[in-house]
Formats: C-alpha cells, sequence, structure tokens
C-alpha cells in the first residue's frame, strides 16, 4: 500500500499550522506525525512524544585552526569566500566547513572537525507514531535533518502499516521548506488574512506549483479581517486552488496550547474543532 | 547602533516591532533580512527606486579539458558535483560557492559563473531607509542573499533589521555582528519554548538581547517568569488588542494611528543604549 504524504505549511509564520497539525493527528487514525520544523519544533509540546530512539545527525564540519603550527602566510584568510578567517584567526559562526582553507594552507596547521548538529527522534505519542528532531541552536543544514525526519517516518509508517504521513512544515519557502514538501501528495497551506499572510500564501503557493505539488489552502482566524478573507477566496479562485476550511479566531485556541493539548481534544464542541473537522473531511476528499 | 529585532517563532510579531521602531526613530535604515518572505516593505509600501539581482557563483566544467579524475566532487562538502565516466553533473541548488573545485582541479578545468538566487530592493517611506531581499521561489540559499541585504548597511544611521524566524543559519547570519537584540515573544508555550533556543544562539553569538511581548494579557505568565530568572530585561509589553490587530491587517504599522506608541519605542531604544 501506498503510504500518501501531507504537509502543512504557510509561508509567513505564526499562522496556525502545528495547531492545524495536532488536531488532525487525533482526527486521523494509522497516521505517522512529523514535525520538520527542526530549529523551533513546538508539535511536541501538544502532541507529548514518549521518545523511543535518538540519532545523533552530524552533518556540518568546521574548521579548527593550531595556532601553534601556523606560519601566518595568510592563505586561509585569503582564500576563504565567507569572510570566515580575519586576522588568522576562524569565526566557527561563519565557517560553512567547505575546507577551502584545509586545502591551501601550506603546513597543515587546519583541520576539519565534525561536529554535531542536533538529534532526530523516533516517537510513540497517544494519537500515533512521531518522528520529529532539534537541530542544535544556530547551526546549518535544518534541510538535511529535514529529510532524515521524513525518511524515519516513511520507514515507521511501513513498519506499523500506516497509511498517511502528516508533517508540520517550518515557516519561509527556502531550504528546509523545499525539504519539507519535495515530493509530497499535498500541501495544505494555512494562511491568516493579513496583507502579509496573503503576500507570504501567494509564496508557498508559488513554490508548491513550482514543484508541482498539488494545493489546498484553509483560512486561520478568518473572521479577524473577513475583507482580506474574500481576497484569498478570490484570489485561489482565480488561480485553481481551492480553500477547503475557514477556522473563526477564538482565545481557547491559546488556552488549550497553555493547557498542552491540541484544540480538537481540548474543546471538541467549539467553534474551531468543528471548522477544523470539517477542513479535514474536505482535504480528505482531496487526497 | 544597529539592532536586530528576531523571534524563534513565526509570526509573533518581528516585523511589526521592527517596522513601529523604525517609523519612531530618526535617521533610520531598516533592513528585512527575512528574504523568504519579506513583509515590511507591506507595511512600509515603499517607493521603490532600485532593484538589482544578487547572484552566487557555481562552477562550469570544461568538458575540454576535464579529464573525470573526480577529485571536485570529492573535496565538494556540499554533495553538489557527481563525476561519471564521461561526465560531471553540477548540482547549482546545493553549491555553497566556496571555490573549492576550481582550486584543486589539476586540469584547470573548472571556471565560474553567476547564478541569479534572487534580487535587493531598495527604497524609501516616510523617513524610513528600506533595503530588502527577495529570494527567487524554489530557491533554498537564502545565507548569501541575507549578507547582500547586510552588505547595504549604512553605519552612519540608525540601523533595524527584521530576521527571519527560525533559530538557524538565516537568523545568525542576520543578528550576527550586531550591537543589540530584540526579541519578540507572545506569552504561550510556543512563544517560551522558541525563545529558550533562540536566547542560546544570541549568548553563543555575544550579542545583547532585552524582550518585547507582543499580545500581552493572552497565554500565560511563565515568559515573564523565565525572562526574570534569565535576568533579560522585558523592554515593552504590546497588548492584545483587536484594533493592533486590526491594523496589522490591513497593512498599517500601528505608530501612524496610535502615535502615543512612538515614545514607548524611543523608551525601548533608551533602555537598550543604557
Amino acid at each position: 500500500m501506498m503510504v500518501k504524504e501531507i504537509t502543512v505549511l504557510s509561508g509567513k509564520g505564526g499562522t496556525g499550522k502545528t495547531s492545524v497539525t495536532a488536531s488532525l493527528a487525533v482526527l486521523t487514525q494509522r497516521t505517522v506525525l512529523t514535525d520538520c520544523d527542526v530549529d523551533a519544533p513546538d508539535l511536541h509540546m501538544l502532541l507529548k512524544p514518549e521518545v523511543l530512539e535518538k540519532q545523533e545527525f552530524k552533518a556540518s564540519r568546521v574548521a579548527v585552526m593550531d595556532k601553534d603550527k601556523c606560519v601566518q602566510c595568510g592563505k586561509c584568510e585569503e582564500h576563504c569566500r565567507f569572510g570566515a578567517i580575519e586576522n588568522l584567526t576562524i569565526d566557527p559562526v561563519l565557517c560553512e566547513g567547505c575546507g577551502v582553507c584545509v586545502y591551501v594552507c601550506p603546513v597543515a596547521a587546519i583541520e576539519m572537525e565534525k561536529r554535531v548538529s542536533g538529534y532526530a527522534f523516533i516517537s510513540k505519542t497517544k494519537y500515533g507514531p512521531m518522528s520529529h528532531a532539534l537541530l542544535n541552536p544556530g547551526e546549518e543544514n535544518s534541510g538535511k535533518l529535514v529529510s532524515l525526519v521524513r525518511e524515519n517516518a516513511k520507514k515507521v509508517a511501513e513498519k506499523e502499516n500506516c497509511e498517511l504521513i502528516i508533517n508540520d512544515g517550518p515557516p519561509g519557502i527556502g531550504c528546509p521548506v523545499i525539504a519539507s514538501v519535495s515530493g509530497v501528495d499535498l500541501g495544505l497551506i494555512v494562511v491568516e488574512p493579513t496583507l502579509s499572510g496573503i503576500h507570504d500564501m501567494e509564496r508557498a503557493l508559488g513554490l508548491l506549483d513550482h514543484f508541482k505539488i498539488p494545493s489546498l489552502v484553509c483560512v486561520n482566524k478568518y473572521d479577524l479581517n473577513e475583507e482580506n478573507t474574500s481576497r484569498i477566496v478570490e484570489f485561489c479562485g482565480s488561480n485553481g486552488v481551492e480553500v477547503v476550511g475557514k477556522i473563526p479566531f477564538d482565545q481557547i485556541v491559546t488556552e488549550s496550547m497553555v493547557a498542552g493539548k491540541p484544540i480538537v481534544e481540548y474543546s471538541p464542541e467549539s467553534r474551531v474543532s468543528k471548522a477544523i473537522a470539517e477542513l479535514w473531511k474536505q482535504t480528505l476528499k482531496r487526497i | 547602533m544597529i539592532i536586530t529585532v528576531a523571534s524563534g517563532k513565526g509570526g509573533t510579531g518581528k516585523t511589526t516591532v521592527a517596522v513601529n521602531m523604525a517609523l519612531s526613530l530618526e535617521n533610520v535604515q531598516l533592513l528585512d533580512c527575512d528574504v523568504e518572505e519579506p513583509n515590511s516593505h507591506i507595511l512600509l509600501q515603499p517607493e521603490i527606486h532600485e532593484t538589482k539581482p544578487v547572484y552566487t557563483r557555481v562552477p562550469v566544467i570544461s568538458e575540454e579539458l576535464c579529464d573525470y579524475c573526480g577529485k571536485c566532487s570529492a573535496f565538494c562538502a556540499y554533495n553538489a558535483l557527481f563525476v561519471a565516466q564521461k561526465t560531471v553533473v553540477v548540482f547549482p541548488e546545493l553549491c555553497h560557492s566556496c571555490g573549492g573545485c576550481a582550486l584543486v582541479c589539476p586540469k584547470n578545468a573548472i571556471t565560474e559563473k553567476d547564478r541569479q538566487i534572487g534580487v535587493i530592493k531598495k527604497g524609501e517611506a516616510k523617513g524610513v531607509e528600506l533595503v530588502y531581499g527577495e529570494l527567487d521561489v524554489g530557491e533554498s540559499m537564502s545565507v548569501p542573499l541575507i549578507r547582500a541585504v547586510k552588505n547595504q548597511m549604512k553605519k552612519n544611521k540608525n540601523v533595524v533589521i527584521d530576521a527571519p524566524p527560525g533559530t538557524a543559519c538565516s537568523l545568525v547570519a542576520s543578528v550576527h555582528k550586531t550591537d543589540y537584540c530584540i526579541l519578540v515573544t507572545e506569552p504561550t508555550p510556543f512563544g517560551l519554548h522558541d525563545l529558550k533556543i533562540t536566547v542560546q544562539v544570541l549568548k553563543d553569538l555575544g550579542v545583547p538581547m532585552g524582550v518585547v511581548i507582543n499580545r500581552a494579557g493572552l497565554g500565560d505568565r511563565k515568559v515573564y517568569e523565565y525572562c526574570e530568572e534569565e535576568n533579560i530585561p522585558v523592554l515593552l509589553e504590546i497588548p492584545f488588542s483587536r484594533k493592533i490587530a486590526e491594523l496589522y491587517s490591513r497593512g498599517v504599522p500601528f505608530v501612524a494611528e496610535m502615535p502615543e506608541w512612538k515614545e514607548k519605542f524611543l523608551e525601548v531604544r533608551d533602555a537598550i543604549k543604557r
């Protein structure tokens, strides 16, 4: 059986990706959840995973100089394209681990050291298996770690006989987002009715289109500005994208977050929960 | 003085704080380093007077000179080159433009060409000089574009940097070598969780910081408790208000409609200077 894969994304941050994803976790069975926001993950705070496996993620290298060997020729500084060597001192923040300095150093005073960039986890939650990760603060290679999270999810899905993977995506449209959407069956965009939200949604839709991934849109907090909500519906309509749901604004969502529970579990009868259930019903028809 | 506005979690109000801060200061330049989803221009509506492409450099292999020895692909730390029996494949989107492949090639078969990753736009509105980057859709390399935006910095101005969300390399590229970082958070568990990771990044970088709590009144008190424990000053609270949310949704910076807030942003600046 083919496992289907959906990514929840938004372009703009803070539109409600994680709140929606956590609720979908409650509404689905035989589903693996992932958190592809590896540098600011929040899904675990609602799904409360119990970690079963922890893997070290070593993807990057950093140049380290032995000052005793250095003959101060300056070749490393001259060749470094990242401005990471100044006055013969390596700035590990700017170093991108290319190894050019090691190559040009005539006295082998520089070495590349591997660094642990983060950890990947395979966990269980009361809503099903979960694959997630944590990038070390300030690290690079978030895209590679996202790919690892998705690989792990696929393995778990096969082992546990799951039909669906739902990925909670990161904000933006760059490297980790591309890694979160490449090859998925559907991108579900959560947009808020603000001018910034609309601008960012258009770019996120452009990204999905670029990678030929079908897209659906749901409007969160739609009643904060109904005029902008109409604009979103119109824009989607004229671009052949379906709007599958509108979720009202309600402070109960923040309450459920404080309580550490997905909103559809915390308050199943709330308007927000009903709207999410309906949007999921509509989404399922289109997978 | 260079002040970065960052957050970790997305959607906490970085752009709101950065733009309103810029509008409250004199002689100010705003650099929007959220090149994936720049929003400052939506609030400022600047007149754009310059747009220029930003390039990275990627290798070009001369099939005539190349003898397929494979040294370039062995050297490349980013797997951007693949050498087969009679062909070399370059993956430009993986290339970091370090120039290493051209250096190690024994046949001098590698040169470099420009590849566009996005544009920089420069404009002005309401006395604020704005520079922002716009990453091409489908492009993954945001860091070189962030650096290009920061290269436009004018040291004789009060500089405000609007950073991207997250705590990874894009944040580091934006906040590195700036004088102070304002962390915008909301008083919720997600806000606090991502704030903690961002504080760690700033400590590692040695950038001094303070917190602005947006949507104050929502959520709980844990962000306040955390700031007290960590000795991080709370510079300002912006209450949760339907009016502010509604102004933002229409793309209006709230100091424009509520000028009494300019004073508060100036107080924040003064607190930072101290």
